[in-house]
């Protein structure tokens, strides 16, 4: 094989990989608490800000403020339920959707009005290496594995755990599993509090990448739902799956054509899936 | 709607008395975005959500202002196929949405990423579109304004009225029609609506051809109103939430209610801006924002919702809870 095409392709390994952890956060929060959060995009933005600031601004060392960084998005996925979706609990899924995508607003407004609208880059930058012919990139190959971790850690969470187990209990029968002495408002403020942080996780594999600014989330937002929808909403191996279908497709459509057309190939596929599989590729 | 033909009337005098051209610029702009809002909200109240609204206002603007730029076609002519194409596109993208039963969440997000395809196309057209950084309409001279569609802001008023005019019209229309109830019955349960025989794919493709036609109307008048172009005001996630914030924020059960939501979007960024300046960019969408989670959590029905409910109820006390959904 064309040693160009191979190394497209192995960026989009990479690329789906960074795809994952967001699409494993919202199809947690999804699976579990029965809400899209919209402005989840926002919530890396966000954390994607906050390492910069302690490690550019404040001057912590970065492995710091990386670990600074998943606290302070968890925090932000509690309040974020707490105050928008819980009260919305019994609303029309409508109406949910459309309450985080004013906390979408939200966030993008708090940050232009505190960091203003220019472009803020971390400056760090890892050696590429060279893997038999092809040249791949350290930052993308570390943060490939970061994320590979963080599923994995996810993982063992939710197979090995109490309350890993109450999670997927309640993800699979929200009616009986109250009946079982779980409670579910306490889980669904765990798994909000797990989704938020696996944002912060990718806002840390994200910010070594891309220079952060305001409306960043809409760059990877966007592809991160349709990610979540082609794997089927709430289904977390599907997503998983998905982001590397995806990574591929933007990485290799991007080698024959320009960026553009390969965002272009990789929505026009997710839209042709949902026709064909309209609950998801994995739909059981 | 009887108040709305007086209303109209007294609008359309508003230029006759030449009041200041920033009055006129607000007027025109809040009238374009209810149009887009009003299309969006034919849709939204049926529970047919889209978030890709704005693709469809980049289809009509770039259609028409491509039309314009390359062939020479006036917008006269080139606004009734910009907004064809753009329902056409609409109506493509619904067939199998409707079809194949794509609907709440995934609705949504399908129609999330037809915005998102619509605007990367733009940009990635950049040969012809200008890519990020827009485009403008080819201008002529003052005395051949009137062909090519350019004219001071009191012509603009008028148009924006006429396309706000139609707006209400269809929606009056669409009330009046079986294809309300039908639609109605749907979003309440699909199958059930299919069991008495209401024709699901085809109601919803109507509608969606009426609002996608809407918005792809306002679309186009907006492009031409400030000559120019760029894809993240016509196409995107960004604008599509705009529009449905506005419609949601008005009252989407309601005629005026998008109306209502546009002087409120509008009159919020123009009262921002003149109260901080560029100081506080930034500042608009963080209160529309915590605004719009407000609204969703205490007044989903917008501030026209109330008005009609409080009306509804001093007239019959003793009726069901109007609008319990």
């Amino acid at each position: 094989m064309d040693s160009f095409l191979l190394e497209a392709l192995v960026n989009g390994i990479l690329l789906g990989g960074v795809f994952a952890l967001p699409a494993l956060g919202l199809n947690l929060v999804f699976g579990v608490v029965d809400v899209v959060w919209l402005c989840y995009a926002e919530l890396v933005m966000v954390g994607m800000y906050a390492v910069w600031f302690l490690y550019t601004q404040a001057g912590w060392p970065l492995w710091v403020a990386f670990a600074a960084c998943l606290p302070v998005v968890s925090v932000l996925g509690l309040l974020l339920h707490l105050l928008v979706v819980r009260p919305l609990l019994a609303a029309p899924p409508i109406n949910q959707v459309l309450a985080t995508g004013g906390v979408l607003f939200l966030l993008q407004g708090a940050m232009t009005l505190i960091f203003r609208t220019d472009f803020r880059s971390l400056g760090v930058d890892m050696p590429p290496m060279e893997v038999g012919e092809i040249f791949v990139s350290g930052t993308k190959l570390a943060a490939f594995c970061a994320a590979l971790v963080g599923a994995a850690l996810l993982w063992a969470f939710l197979k090995f755990t109490y309350v890993g187990t109450a999670i997927r209990a309640i993800a699979r029968d929200r009616e009986v599993m109250p009946l079982m002495g779980v409670d579910p408002q306490r889980i669904y403020l765990i798994a909000s509090a797990v989704g938020g942080a696996l944002a912060g996780l990718a806002a840390c594999l994200l910010v070594v990448q891309l220079d952060v600014h305001p409306f960043v989330g809409l760059s990877f937002g966007p592809i991160t739902f349709m990610i979540c929808v082609m794997g089927g909403l709430g289904n977390m191996l599907g997503g998983f799956l998905a982001a590397f279908i995806m990574g591929i497709i933007v990485s290799v459509g991007g080698f024959w054509g320009t960026t553009e057309f390969s965002y272009v190939v990789a929505f026009g596929f997710f839209i042709v899936t949902i026709f064909a599989r309209p609950r998801g590729l994995f739909a059981r | 709607m009887r108040y709305v033909i007086p209303l109209l009337l007294a609008l359309a005098c508003i230029p006759l008395l030449s009041p200041p051209d920033y009055f006129l610029h607000l007027g025109v702009t809040v009238l374009l975005t209810a149009v887009a809002g009003t299309g969006w909200a034919m849709m939204g109240r049926y529970g047919l959500v889209s978030f890709g609204h704005g693709a469809f206002l980049g289809i009509g603007a770039y259609t028409m202002a491509l039309l314009w730029n390359m062939a020479g076609l006036t917008p006269w002519v080139g606004i009734p196929i910009a907004v064809i194409l753009a329902a056409l596109a609409g109506v493509l993208l619904g067939y199998p949405c409707f079809r194949l039963k794509v609907v709440g969440h995934y609705f949504a997000l399908v129609t999330l990423a037809a915005g998102e395809i619509v605007r990367i196309l733009i940009v990635a057209l950049r040969d012809h579109t200008g890519g990020s950084l827009g485009m403008t309409p080819d201008r002529v001279p003052p005395d051949q304004g009137l062909l090519a569609m350019q004219f001071d802001k009191s012509g603009f008023w008028w148009l924006a009225l006429l396309a706000w005019a139609i707006g209400l019209l269809a929606w009056w229309l669409l009330d009046r029609s079986m294809a309300s109830k039908a639609l109605a019955a749907i979003s309440e349960d699909e199958e059930a609506a299919a069991s008495i025989g209401i024709r699901v794919t085809r109601e919803k493709l109507r509608v969606t051809l009426i609002s996608t036609a809407l918005a792809a109307l306002a679309g186009t008048l907006m492009a031409q109103y400030r000559m120019y172009l760029n894809p993240e005001s016509l196409a995107g996630l960004g604008i599509s939430l705009q529009i449905v914030f506005g419609a949601i924020a008005g009252g989407m059960y309601a005629p005026l209610g998008p109306t209502v939501g546009a002087i409120i979007t509008i009159g919020l960024e123009e009262v921002l801006r003149i109260a901080f300046g560029t100081e506080f960019t930034g500042g608009a969408p963080l209160i529309y924002g915590i605004l719009l989670v407000l609204f969703m959590i205490y007044l989903p029905r917008g501030i026209v919702g109330i008005v009609e409910r409080k009306r509804r109820s001093a007239a019959a006390p003793l009726g069901l809870p109007v609008g319990a959904k």
